[in-house]
């Protein structure tokens, strides 16, 4: 089995009287595309720096790509896009790509091919030259990814990648993540921009308070899962337990029943055998459980506060 | 090695884009114009003065007129310099570090240590340029327009690049820690404080009061800038000068040799300060 490309073990820190991150567990696979999902002050953010070395844990464990964190040399096969996108903005774009570059230890030549391939991957040739002070938040965003990229990262951070862009932009980072994941690279994705995780990311965790309160697998996710609102008069309890052969998570009162299931095919079958048995159907509406449900309902609707 | 070289190409690089040298370079074009101009029509009344006088004391007094003038000239580039070095490292760790831009750059292979010493040597390079085109102009000026040129002039150049670099060197170390308005406070209240006590020192002197001295030698301790500012003086003075304790910047109570290894000390320990916070702090 191969080395994890991130793992945790109760890490944690603490400014002053403050928790930011209580106890992190986490392990991530290499070749994974990781959400990590939480409501702001859930300590995101903290836990990234604690990864990239730039805040020190107060206690517990984590490496990267099997060394532990704060190994110098295992930083130059790591990318990373802070949040808010604030670069030396003095710079052109060439010259902060080079920059970059030369800091991870980069051959010259192969350093200057992939500064241009990057700039044509990210659209910015033209303005190659352009200091980054007059670029807008969208081109620093495309400025940013291409430096996270530079070394042909093992494992890419990506600390709110698309917040506040347009969907231009959020095009991009999305087609960037999975041209990385076809590529075997790990990303670990910082957000709350849950639609764009919902269609990016393998494996998503939910942090809230600075602890791992759930890992979600997407795939079952998008599976055609759908929570069923049946409204109906003459259900009976024995009824009802049938309905578990299509079924689960039934709630049922009086002429409201809601259930889990598996499969949208599932729904025709349902008001056959309703009607079947002289049940007079008066509603049936699928709803497809969303992500944004399953944080609201992991997370809490104070949002973690 | 190697990525120290970087960061302080890197530091030389913004200060250029970001016109200090710029600013820099006409403000010590203008005050060296200024220079020569005042220095010349002084130097001129001397003269006409001196065509009464025995040619032996003509000469001792356009020597002492020149000296005294370089002296003023040179402390007022020390004062700029100490100033330039100053407001360039002031902002230099803080201010990355709030605004984030730290952020991408600590992530590569490199030390803590490396951003803070290629950002010294960035700025220690740039004091080097601004004090030679500044000293150096003040002193070519004088030698050209009147032949004088002071005893040990490159002792005293060398002393005034270290009060520029002690300057620089705290406020890097402040920087480390703390942010850029609260650095800047910080030194230019230092910076008042062994003003004062090389002033209280310098009195004492005259009148012998022990511990006006004293008090002298403390604050050089705590903040060693005007101590290397008087050395330097006195390496450049006259030996007339010295004798007669006669302007404003002719040096009576001289800091010792030892104070100048004090300082490079002091130096080498807020360097190393600076390190050390860096290293151990959040970003």
């Amino acid at each position: 089995m191969s080395v994890a490309a991130i793992e945790t073990e109760a890490l944690r820190k603490v400014f002053g009287d403050h928790v930011a991150v209580k106890g992190l567990t986490l392990q991530v696979s290499q070749g994974e595309v990781f959400g990590f999902l939480g409501p702001n002050g859930a300590g995101k953010t903290t836990s990234m720096k604690m990864l990239l070395g730039l805040v020190a844990p107060t206690s517990g464990r984590a490496s990267l790509l099997g060394t532990p964190i704060g190994d110098r040399t295992t930083l130059a096969r790591i990318g990373f896009l802070p949040e808010h996108f604030r670069f030396q903005d003095w710079m052109t774009a060439s010259e902060f790509l080079m920059l970059h570059g030369e800091l991870l230890g980069m051959e010259m030549q192969a350093l200057k091919k992939r500064r241009d391939d990057l700039l044509e991957r990210v659209g910015l040739t033209p303005f190659r030259n352009k200091q980054l002070r007059t670029f807008s938040k969208g081109m620093l965003q495309r400025i940013g990814l291409a430096q996270a990229l530079l070394n042909h990262p093992a494992l890419v951070f990506l600390d709110e990648p698309t917040s506040g862009l347009d969907p231009v932009g959020r095009r991009l980072v999305r087609d960037v993540v999975h041209e990385l994941r076809n590529e075997g690279t790990c990303v670990f994705l910082n957000s709350h921009l849950l639609s764009e995780i919902e269609v990016t990311c393998d494996r998503v965790a939910f942090i809230r308070h600075g602890e791992v309160v759930r890992v979600l697998e997407l795939a079952t996710l998008n599976g055609n899962q759908s929570v069923v609102t049946i409204r109906a008069s003459g259900l009976t309890s024995e009824l009802v337990t049938q309905l578990e052969h299509w079924g689960h998570d039934i709630d049922f009162a009086g002429e409201q029943l809601t259930l889990t299931v598996h499969h949208e095919d599932s729904i025709p079958e349902i008001n056959r055998f309703l009607v079947e048995q002289g049940v007079n159907v008066f509603a049936i509406s699928p709803s497809r459980i969303s992500l944004e449900d399953i944080f609201i309902e992991t997370v809490g609707k104070d949002g973690g506060l | 090695m190697n990525k120290i070289w970087i960061l302080a190409r890197m530091t030389f690089h913004e200060a250029i884009r970001r016109r200090i040298v710029l600013t820099g370079l006409v403000l010590g074009i203008l005050f060296l114009i200024i220079f020569s101009v005042g220095f010349h029509m002084i130097s001129r009344e001397v003269a006409n003065d001196g065509e009464n006088r025995p040619v032996l004391m003509a000469r001792v007094m356009q020597n002492e007129m020149s000296s005294f003038m370089l002296n003023a000239g040179l402390y007022a580039v020390a004062f700029l310099s100490v100033a330039m070095g100053a407001l360039l490292s002031a902002d230099a760790l803080a201010g990355e570090i709030s605004s984030g831009t730290i952020q991408t750059v600590l992530t590569k292979p490199i030390r803590r240590s490396d951003v803070v010493l290629g950002k010294w040597l960035g700025f220690a390079g740039l004091l080097a340029l601004y004090l030679l085109l500044m000293a150096g102009g003040a002193v070519l000026i004088v030698f050209v327009l009147s032949g004088y040129i002071p005893q040990s002039i490159l002792k005293a150049l060398l002393l005034m690049y270290l009060e520029s670099l002690l300057v620089m060197t705290f406020a890097l170390m402040c920087s480390s820690a703390m942010p850029g308005l609260a650095t800047g406070g910080t030194v230019f209240g230092l910076y008042g404080l062994a003003f004062i006590g090389g002033w209280i020192e310098q009195i004492g002197a005259i009148f012998n009061n022990h511990t006006a001295v004293q008090v002298g030698i403390v604050t050089s301790l705590l903040f060693p800038t005007e101590a290397i500012w008087r050395r330097a003086a006195f390496e450049m003075q006259t030996s007339v000068a010295t004798i007669l304790q006669m302007s404003p910047f002719t040096t009576i109570s001289v800091p010792s040799v030892v104070m100048v290894v004090y300082a490079l000390f002091y130096l080498l320990g807020t360097l190393a300060i600076a390190v050390w916070v860096f290293q151990n702090r959040d970003i």
